[in-house]
């Protein structure tokens, strides 16, 4: 590669330099833009998809556009089609045709269970919500949660009982069964991890029927580091529950504990109830995040410091060492401020280890908390939820080596794949081919799957019974919302067939072990209804922690290293052939469809593996050659601001061969730099860069707001420090610049509801629930990788993330945009077919059957949240998608624009009960998809025209502030200004 | 040199500029005369069902209120078609072996619903809400006719959207009063002075955002 080629960083840094003190920056790429350029590249409303149509379109092609546009015009004058109407035979109690119905149910993942609200229309699922009383929801959802929905409905789903690949059938399955079973010391188990108690119990019961038999555990994204490290503090396998609603002062050693992990919803909820800067508030908590890659939990610290994660280990022993918790070796700067902070916390404070950072780190924060008296206030210690915690990775290894010696007779896989997630140097798929009867409950016909002898299609949780734990330890029973779509068996029915006992249903074992609790109809009913059992959360124990006496071993401190972990959107792998996960642009790197190898922009430099400058933009990157091992893989890179220097991270969970058509062939497996030594960060890894470019489908660029026309004092981020804000709380409005408030047209006058959205910027985590959320409501369509390169993705709702400050380690802001349904809206003059109106409750309607396609309001909204269908990206074909629509929202055809609505249907929907109960609409009796789904309630929706709401209230906070006002739009979705705050005692 | 063409040809190519002009008005009349026309919204339009039901008979001879059938017309946006139970109430008692009736007690017997056609069908991009009608006092022979008239039951309106926008614009011509809602027959007396004074007291308010229907 030429010098002349690689990016200048001193470039970027000069330039970030150059900005004043308040100034964001929103990529890499934008500091890169020279001036002119720049200036164009926010005035255009495409700007990066020119180039489709550079080849131009030769003769052929134009007649085929024009034969199709032809025959369309002959279809529209076909008659209204005929139609039937099919009403029950006997209509069920409670069913009203037209009105949803809620139920309680569950989803796991990982094992532990969410609480759930599913909605049902005549027996279709079709919405996720939260389940309020659900102490690992209360009422918020993430965006697995969201997306599970398309899940069940997926076509790709495996649909039949397979023996080596034929069709086959479950009794089949049964009879090949029973010759194996009268050998059972050399039967295998493998599953997932457990909390079920009721699958606990049938489990318990088949070992004891099958002697000699041995269950296996394994996850690829586990627990094993927080088991061990617990077991390292406290002897045993010890629970921890946090409390950060009680926290002061919390100090993030790599957790990212408000992403992602058992409870994280809950925990996100928590921690943010202390942040909310309001009037009247006088304190507000502090994190301290150390931790490699950029998290969502990093991002909303008060300080964060990108750590290599070889080095955690220091750092956790550095903090340690300055609260007189064992010594360090060196020690780090800042440790004995955010030691002093502690201190002056004891008994509110939290130091929590993140999931993939090896037992020693778990095992001093426990010594840590300990020391401060933690333990009993801020932090539960229980016994663990699960059913039988063990070292996973252990158990798989165990399972390998029997499997490698012939002791294996017959491995009975319940979920999972691990052919494909296992460690790389486990070698699982060549192991457990020499297994003579290999069986797999799964989802999708999968890698696994395509190596059994009997492959069993799994049950989705929305079509079976179940139970399972919370992070607290609370039981959620799983109610199914419909009958299995694909002929799916549920785990307890394979523990049945090995326990003979083929006549149990999912329900009977679930009520037989509940009714052997002590329940009766009452109880059992109560708990259907409310989704969780009273009081079944796990009792409190009284570990106690004892200091790590060990000494840390001399980790090289130079070097590149890589960390890998589990995608942030597609998970281990699972969610991969799900259309709205891979579309869903990933926190901080805002990439769909693909994983990446991420590294910080000074090791970008120093390895010469710097996108060129010919390549700057997010649309296009070089590939590089990650070597670790002797094994070479190819990946794409990409430069993150805020990623620790000589840390390459990589997810893993894409490069699927067998799972569907979403999925296949999306991303690079990266399992196969997994080893079981280095599950989660290795030393000893190379890279060097090529010539060769890929094509990325980052969003970030894409719909644009000018930070430099609008950037700075007045920005479209607004924020300050704690301290800041108590000497002047009016600091975001005061930026503002005066402006007229002339209009060419009549002000319109709002008698009676006028909605309007607050979006509190200092609690947004940037997690993505929300957009999924608002894709599952309003029925949006996915569009795949080329469009959305082409910036045609549909998301109503974006999140738009900004940075400030040096592009080694900028703070890091996230907004989500919606439309911002403008009082004096430039979309609505422009439109020449009146598609886009104004409401009497001040909403800009959109009319999708009144719209030609003009998109001159696209091109008039300075928000640009307004979303064109270029081609007729909903799916109206595939039968199975038809019934997962939400039948409230008019699924959208091609040509027409479409725009978040403030979930119109829903407003409608509560405005109509209240006028018949004749009654205004209750504060938070409606609200938006995207509140709803909300962990943190940054987002609140109402009416503003009632003082009591909290919406209103929330206008008058001196924060408040609205994006772009001095158009003049007067916008109805408001920001409140992004609140940090850092500790006064270290130096930024 | 000469001309061509007669002076007279120019009145001939008047002719047909201007009758041009009114040929096209012509056609997009037509256009818009079809689309309106029954044709098209399938107004009056008799379907054949499975069961000749006749609403006449039900609603006028025997006199059975509407909800009895359309349970939901009160609550939700669907007024609800009856499930074969709701049929089999009577006629497990009445009528048992008519031969009409041979569709409903097979689809009680196996347990298959019956297929209707429909009657009264509006495009998905238009949500229409029942309840909330009821509510604000629109008598259902506002919109569906003389039900209590019809043998076999069409579709008594053109179900357009300036037909939906004749009341919406102006629903003191069109409300009743609440106990009336249900009555086929009734006629105001003075819908003049009744309808405003309705408006108010239903707090009725004159809907015209495209979102009301359109979402």
């Amino acid at each position: 590669m030429s010098e002349s080629k690689t990016l200048d960083f001193s470039e970027f840094r000069k330039r970030v330099g150059d900005l004043r003190g308040k100034e964001y920056w929103r990529s890499l790429e934008e500091l890169a833009r020279d001036e002119d350029s720049f200036d164009e590249f926010f005035h255009q409303e495409f700007p990066q998809q020119a180039a489709s149509l550079d080849k131009g379109v030769d003769r052929r092609d134009f007649m085929k556009l024009m034969g199709a546009s032809v025959a369309m015009a002959g279809l529209a004058a076909c008659q209204q089609p005929a139609e039937t109407i099919v009403p029950y035979v006997r209509q069920p109690e409670n069913t009203i045709p037209g009105q949803p119905i809620f139920f309680a149910t569950a989803m796991t993942l990982g094992g532990y269970a969410s609480g759930i609200l599913a909605e049902s229309h005549l027996g279709r699922p079709t919405k996720i919500e939260g389940n309020p009383d659900h102490p690992s929801s209360l009422g918020a959802t993430n965006a697995f949660m969201q997306a599970s929905v398309l899940g069940l409905y997926d076509p790709d789903r495996s649909q039949v009982v397979r023996h080596i690949g034929d069709v086959a059938t479950w009794s089949d399955f049964i009879a090949a069964l029973q010759p194996v079973l009268k050998n059972p010391a050399g039967i295998r188990l493998l599953t997932q991890t457990i909390t079920s108690p009721s699958l606990g119990d049938q489990l318990t019961k088949v070992m004891a029927a099958l002697p000699g038999m041995k269950w296996h555990q394994w996850e690829p994204v586990n627990r094993d580091n927080v088991r061990e490290g617990a077991k390292l503090a406290f002897g045993s396998y010890v629970h921890p529950v946090y409390h950060f609603d009680k926290a002061n002062v919390v100090v993030s050693l790599g957790s990212d504990f408000m992403g992602s992990g058992p409870g994280h919803l809950r925990y996100a909820r928590d921690f943010m109830s202390r942040r909310r800067v309001r009037k009247g508030v006088t304190s507000m908590n502090r994190l301290y995040a150390f931790e490699s890659m950029p998290t969502s939990t990093g991002t909303s610290a008060d300080h964060r410091w990108p750590v290599k994660p070889s080095q955690m280990e220091s750092y956790a022993r550095a903090i340690a060492a300055a609260l007189g918790v064992g010594q360090a070796p060196s020690p780090v700067i800042n440790a004995d401020a955010i030691a002093r902070d502690l201190k002056a916390n004891a008994g509110a404070s939290i130091v929590i280890a993140g999931d993939e950072q090896p037992p020693i780190v778990h095992a001093i924060a426990h010594a840590i908390n300990q020391a401060l008296g933690n333990h009993g206030t801020t932090i539960t210690l229980t016994e663990s939820p699960e059913v039988a915690p063990v070292n996973q990775l252990e158990s798989l290894r165990e399972l390998v080596t029997d499997m490698n010696a012939g002791k294996v007779q017959a491995l009975i896989m319940i979920g999972g794949n691990p052919v494909f997630d296992a460690p790389a140097d486990f070698k699982f798929g060549e192991a457990f081919q020499k297994v003579p009867f290999r069986a797999h409950l799964s989802p999708y016909y999968d890698e696994t799957s395509e190596l059994v002898h009997w492959h069993i299609p799994e049950t989705h949780y929305l079509e079976t019974w179940g139970d399972g734990r919370a992070h607290d330890g609370t039981v959620a029973i799983q109610q199914p919302l419909i009958a299995p779509l694909y002929n799916g068996r549920h785990a307890s029915e394979v523990f049945g067939a090995l326990l003979g006992g083929l006549d149990q249903s999912p329900y009977d074992v679930v009520k037989s072990y509940w009714f052997s609790k002590g329940f009766n109809d009452t109880t059992w009913r109560k708990a259907l209804h409310d989704g969780v059992i009273a009081n079944s959360a796990m009792p409190a124990s009284t570990a106690s922690a004892t200091a790590p006496t060990t000494q840390q071993p001399n980790n090289p401190t130079t070097g590149l290293e890589f960390e890998i972990k589990h995608d942030p959107t597609i998970y281990d792998g699972r969610f991969a052939n799900n259309g709205w996960l891979q579309e869903l642009p990933k926190p901080q790197t805002k990439i769909t469809w693909d994983n990446v190898v991420i590294v910080s922009p000074k090791t970008a430099e120093a390895q010469r593996i710097a996108p060129g400058d010919d390549l700057v933009n997010e649309r296009t990157t070089r590939l590089a050659e990650v070597t670790y091992r002797g094994r070479k893989m190819t990946l794409p890179v990409w430069v993150v601001p805020g990623q620790p220097d000589n840390v390459l991270t990589i997810f893993f969970g894409y490069g699927r061969k067998r799972a569907g058509k979403i999925a296949n062939g999306a991303g690079f497996n990266t399992y196969a730099l997994r080893d079981s030594d280095a599950l989660h960060s290795a030393t000893g890894v190379q890279i060097s860069g090529s010539e060769e470019t890929y094509r990325i489908a980052c969003t970030q660029e894409h719909q644009s707001l000018n930070v430099k026309d609008t950037g700075g004092e007045r920005g479209i981020i607004r924020s300050a420090s704690f301290a800041e804000y108590q000497k002047d709380p009016e600091f975001a409005a005061k930026a503002e610049t005066e402006h007229g408030d002339e209009s060419m047209w009549p002000a319109y006058k709002y008698e009676g509801n006028a909605w309007g959205m607050v979006i509190d910027t200092t609690v947004c985590t940037g997690c993505n629930g929300c957009v999924i959320a608002c894709q599952s409501e309003n029925n949006i369509s996915i569009v795949g990788k080329e469009e959305v390169v082409r910036e045609r993705e549909m998301h109503w709702l974006r999140i738009d993330r900004y940075y400030r400050g040096p592009v080694e380690n900028p703070e890091v802001y996230s907004q989500p945009v919606p439309c911002m349904q403008c009082e004096n809206a430039p979309c609505e003059p422009v439109c020449p077919v009146g598609a886009t109106s104004h409401s009497s409750e001040g909403l800009n309607d959109m009319t999708y059957n009144r719209c030609v396609g003009t998109r001159y309001c696209s091109n008039n909204c300075p928000y640009k949240v307004r979303r064109f269908n270029f081609f007729h990206y909903a799916d109206y074909d595939t039968p199975a998608l038809k019934p997962m629509r939400n039948p409230d929202v008019t699924v959208r055809t091609r040509g027409v624009m479409e725009k978040c609505t403030y979930c119109v249907q829903r407003v409608n929907a509560a405005r109509m009960t209240a006028e018949k109960e004749d009654r205004p609409v209750r504060d938070g009796e409606v609200t938006t998809a995207c509140a709803q789904a909300c962990p943190t309630e940054a987002i609140v929706f109402g009416n503003i025209n009632d003082v009591n709401s909290r919406v209103h209230q929330l206008k008058l906070e001196p924060t408040n502030y609205g994006l772009l006002e001095e158009l003049n739009t007067k916008p109805r979705t408001t920001y409140l200004a992004a609140i940090r705050n850092p500790n006064p005692e270290i130096k930024a | 040199m000469a001309q061509i063409f007669h002076r007279s040809t120019n009145t001939f190519s008047r002719a047909t500029i201007f009758g041009a002009i009114f040929f096209v008005g012509f056609v997009l009349w037509l256009i818009g005369g079809i689309v309106r026309s029954p044709y098209f919204t399938n107004q009056g339009i008799e379907r054949v069902q499975p069961v000749p039901f006749s609403h006449q008979h039900h609603v006028a001879g025997l006199g059975i209120d509407c909800r009895y059938c359309h349970t939901s017309v009160e609550t939700s946006s669907f007024a609800g078609i009856p499930p074969t139970q709701t049929c089999m109430n009577c006629h497990a008692q009445i009528w048992t072996n008519a031969d009409m009736l041979a569709p409903v007690r097979a689809s009680f017997a196996n347990n298959k619903p019956i297929v209707w056609s429909r009657v009264h069908r509006l495009p998905d991009f238009v949500h229409f809400n029942h309840s909330i009608h009821i509510s604000k006092g629109i008598g259902c022979a506002s919109c569906h006719g003389r039900i209590d008239k019809m043998a076999l039951t069409y579709q008594a309106s053109p179900l357009t959207m300036s037909w939906c926008l004749e009341c919406h614009r102006a629903p003191e011509k069109f409300v009743r009063p609440r106990d009336q809602v249900f009555n086929m027959s009734y006629v105001a007396k003075d819908q003049d002075v009744l309808g405003p004074r309705l408006v108010k007291e239903y707090k009725i308010k004159s809907m015209i955002a495209c979102s009301t229907c359109h979402y």
